[in-house]
This record gives C-alpha cells, sequence and structure tokens, in this order.
C-alpha cells in the first residue's frame, strides 16, 4: 500500500532528528556559539546593569540571528552528498512537506533550545523584567521563521563546492524584518507598552514563510540536484 | 558523438518507437528525439528509446558518454533536455504524482546516510514508496546478506555493504520501473549473481529494468544500448 503524505512527514521528521541525536555536534555547537557569543558583550563593552539592559535584547536577537546562520548548513548538505536528497525528490510525496518535515526538525534541534535559553541569557543581560515573556515569544514565532527563510538559501547553495559566506549574504537581508520587529517587541515590552502588534506582524511573516518558503526551497532543491 | 542507432546484432533490435500503437498496450517508458548537451558537449542526440513491461535495457557505453545524465533526465532529475518523456503513452509531467510512486531510482551516490544503522536508513528509503513492515525490513536486509549488521552503524560498512543497505529497497519495492545507475560496482560475485536474478524476477513478473553498467549481463530478456561514440567496445 501507499504511504500517505503524512506518514511520509513523520518518516523524515522521526529521520531527520535520529540523525540529529546521533551527531550530537548538529545540536550542541549552535548552542554554544549563542550562548559564547551573548556573554562577550558584558566583557567587551560594560558589566554595568544599566547599559546592559539597554542593549540586552539587540544582543540576544543577533546572537540568535547569527546562531541560527551557523546551524543552517548542515540542513541538506549531508542529504545531497549521499544521494538521499535524489531519494526525497523522486519520492510520491509532495516535496512541500518532506521540506517542510526537514525544517522542522531542523528548528527543533538548532533553534528550540536557543528559544528556551533565552531567559536565562536575558538575565545574565539585566534585562527588564517585564521584558522576558515578550523575549521568549518574539524568538519562539522568530526561529522559525529564520529557518525557513535560511532553508531556501540552503537549498540554493547546496550544489556548490565550496559555499563559505555566501549562505550569510543571501539569508541575513532577508531576516531583517524578523530582527526589527522582534527588538521592536522587546524594547516595547520594557517600557510598558503594548506589543501585540509587534507579534503579530511576525506572526504574519512566520505564516508567509511556513507557506511559501518550503515551496521555494522544493523549487531550489531542484535545481540544485540537475 | 552520436548514439548509436542499432542494437548490436544478434539481440532483438528496439521498437521504432514513433510508430503508431494499434491499440497495443503503450510501452512503460518511453523517449523520442531525445538531445542533451553538457557543457559544449553533445552527449546525444535525438535518442529514441523504449522500455516495455518485461524489458531489460542496459545502457552501455564509455565513461563520460552520458549514461548517468540519460538515467538523470528520464527519472526527471535533470531538466535540461530536448524531447518528449511518455510515462505509459502519457507525457511524464502530466503523470508526476502516477510515475514517481511507479519509479525506483538507485544512483551513483546510493542514498544511505552513514551515520544511521542499515535498518534505520531502509525503514525510511522503502517507508517513502510505499508502507512496510518491521518484520519486511528485517527480511530484505538478511537477504542481502546484512544479517547482524542491522543495527551497526553505516559507516562501520564497506562500500559493497552500503550499496546492498541501498539495493535491500529492490526487496520491498512494488515499483514497475527500476533505474539503477552502476548497481554492481562494488558488489561481490555472490551478490552479483543474486542481482542479477532479481532483476530476472521483477521483468518476468512484469516490471522493467533500465541499467547501466560496466559489467556483462546474462539476462536473457536484455537488450542492450551503447551510448557516446564506442561502438566498437560494444
Amino acid at each position: 500500500m501507499k504511504t500517505s503524505t503524512f506518514a511520509a512527514f513523520r518518516l523524515t521528521l522521526t529521520r531527520d532528528l535520529l540523525i540529529a541525536f546521533k551527531r550530537k555536534n548538529d545540536i550542541l555547537n549552535p548552542f554554544m556559539f549563542f550562548v559564547i557569543v551573548v556573554s562577550l558583550f558584558p566583557l567587551a563593552i560594560s558589566p554595568e546593569p544599566s547599559k546592559l539592559a539597554e542593549i540586552s535584547a539587540g544582543v540576544v536577537w543577533i546572537a540568535v540571528l547569527l546562531s541560527a546562520m551557523l546551524s543552517m548548513d548542515s540542513l541538506f548538505r549531508a542529504d545531497f552528498e549521499d544521494g538521499s536528497l535524489e531519494m526525497l525528490l523522486l519520492s510520491p510525496h509532495p516535496l512541500f512537506f518532506l521540506v517542510l518535515a526537514k525544517n522542522l526538525s531542523h528548528w527543533l534541534v538548532s533553534g528550540l533550545p536557543v528559544v528556551l535559553a533565552s531567559p536565562l541569557l536575558g538575565y545574565m543581560l539585566n534585562l527588564p523584567s517585564a521584558s522576558y515573556t515578550t523575549l521568549f515569544l518574539s524568538l519562539l514565532i522568530g526561529t522559525p521563521t529564520l529557518s525557513l527563510i535560511g532553508s531556501i538559501a540552503v537549498a540554493l547553495t547546496v550544489g556548490l563546492g565550496s559555499r563559505g559566506l555566501i549562505l550569510a549574504v543571501i539569508t541575513l537581508p532577508f531576516s531583517v524584518p524578523v530582527l526589527i520587529f522582534g527588538t521592536l517587541a522587546v524594547q516595547a515590552s520594557a517600557t510598558g507598552l503594548p506589543t501585540g502588534g509587534y507579534l503579530a506582524l511576525m506572526l504574519a511573516l512566520l505564516a508567509g514563510s511556513l507557506s511559501l518558503a518550503p515551496l521555494t526551497s522544493a523549487a531550489a532543491l531542484r535545481i540544485s540536484v540537475s | 558523438m552520436t548514439i548509436s542507432h542499432q542494437s548490436p546484432a544478434g539481440l532483438e533490435a528496439p521498437q521504432n518507437p514513433s510508430a503508431p500503437e494499434n491499440g497495443s498496450v503503450p510501452p512503460l517508458l518511453e523517449a523520442r528525439n531525445l538531445s542533451c548537451e553538457r557543457d559544449d558537449r553533445v552527449l546525444f542526440h535525438n535518442l529514441q528509446l523504449s522500455l516495455r513491461a518485461g524489458g531489460c535495457l542496459q545502457i552501455a557505453g564509455g565513461n563520460g558518454s552520458g549514461k548517468t545524465t540519460l538515467l538523470r533526465i528520464l527519472c526527471g532529475l535533470h531538466d535540461s533536455f530536448q524531447g518528449d518523456i511518455l510515462w505509459r503513452g502519457h507525457d511524464r509531467a502530466e503523470q508526476a504524482e502516477a510515475f514517481a510512486g511507479d519509479l525506483l531510482y538507485f544512483g551513483h551516490r546510493v542514498g544511505v546516510n552513514k551515520i544511521l544503522t542499515p535498518l534505520e536508513n531502509l525503514r525510511w528509503a522503502a517507508g517513502l514508496q510505499a508502507q512496510v513492515e518491521e518484520r519486511q525490513l528485517l527480511q530484505a536486509l538478511a537477504e542481502l546478506g546484512l544479517r547482524g549488521f542491522e543495527d551497526s552503524p553505516c559507516y562501520t560498512l564497506s562500500a559493497g555493504q552500503q550499496q546492498r543497505v541501498s539495493l535491500a529497497r529492490l526487496r520491498l519495492s512494488r515499483a514497475s520501473l527500476w533505474v539503477l545507475d552502476e548497481p554492481f560496482t562494488t558488489l561481490d560475485v555472490d551478490a552479483v549473481a543474486q542481482l542479477e536474478s532479481t532483476l530476472q524476477k521483477h521483468a518476468e513478473g512484469g516490471g522493467a529494468v533500465l541499467v547501466t553498467t560496466h559489467h556483462p549481463l546474462k539476462l536473457p530478456s536484455l537488450e542492450r544500448r551503447v551510448l557516446g561514440g564506442s561502438e566498437g567496445r560494444s
């Protein structure tokens, strides 16, 4: 009997999670990078609590952006090199959902730990206490958006031998709206302003990339493989 | 560089694919006037190819003659070509889902993740195509001589064993068209014989096999096509 698309989605998701848990540096490296980058700021700028409180939201968000960048590289590369990607492309299921499964597993492994650790790092940077919830929520909405946008660039460049910085050059400009609304939301919460509007805009960005990015990634993968 | 339009003497000549099908069953896979250039080099020009259910077609030719490119074009992995590809008499692009559901592709890169175990690899690869039970997975691996290796990570296996992991998909496949790119390269003598008989059984059961290999195949229903300017080698 033919596999249902949902079963294929689940199979791909579990396979990717299994690979990630067997290759633990995929989980640990971006996370450690995130923690280290954040902890460099008090050393370089000033350990004074009032100054740190001012920059804390921006620092956490930029560190998230960079660590997302770092983790993206592994998204399709192993599959491209060992030929699994061809099997994915030739499967009878819509590539949209299979790419979405890979994106979801990638976010669970590299994005979610960062989101969960963010309140702790916010505390380290003397984040105003009113902002914790907003920081957490904005990251929870923003990191999957970053993963989805990044996956397009990875799909486009997966066939290139040495891609170096090109991934960052393609992805970072498109990540700017997420960064702007994310930091604005946190800053607004610190001054007691409503954050609903910013978060709604971020949700819109997430909805947009959730529906369009896997489609674009799938098309880009077909180009990269041929 | 052009394609040789005749099969070698003594083998069944391929049917003329542009002949009208007088109510007969259309070939499983058919390519009409297929041309492909790569880096300003013509790999093949106006290639006609037809593969019927029960048929087994070997694409031969020297290194770099375009065997892999032809297979990738026929599967839909490579789309810079001219010509038509028909699946059961209809344009393949319109039948994309039915085609993908009825195709098994074994590529140069065998599609085995080195960190996963053979069982985990097969569970995903076979599961994408059809529902398989755990028992069938284990049985397929055992038949390919991988009993005892089911749970070792694939990086500890030899190249031939990794290839067997991927070939285990053939045991579980219900696809009618098998497209195999160099499936014999790293296999030992026993595995080669076993694979040959698997291909034979598949063709007898109404499937079709498209295979590239330098290995002299001993299949009764085999047709052979030579790509590139190496007719003398056939």
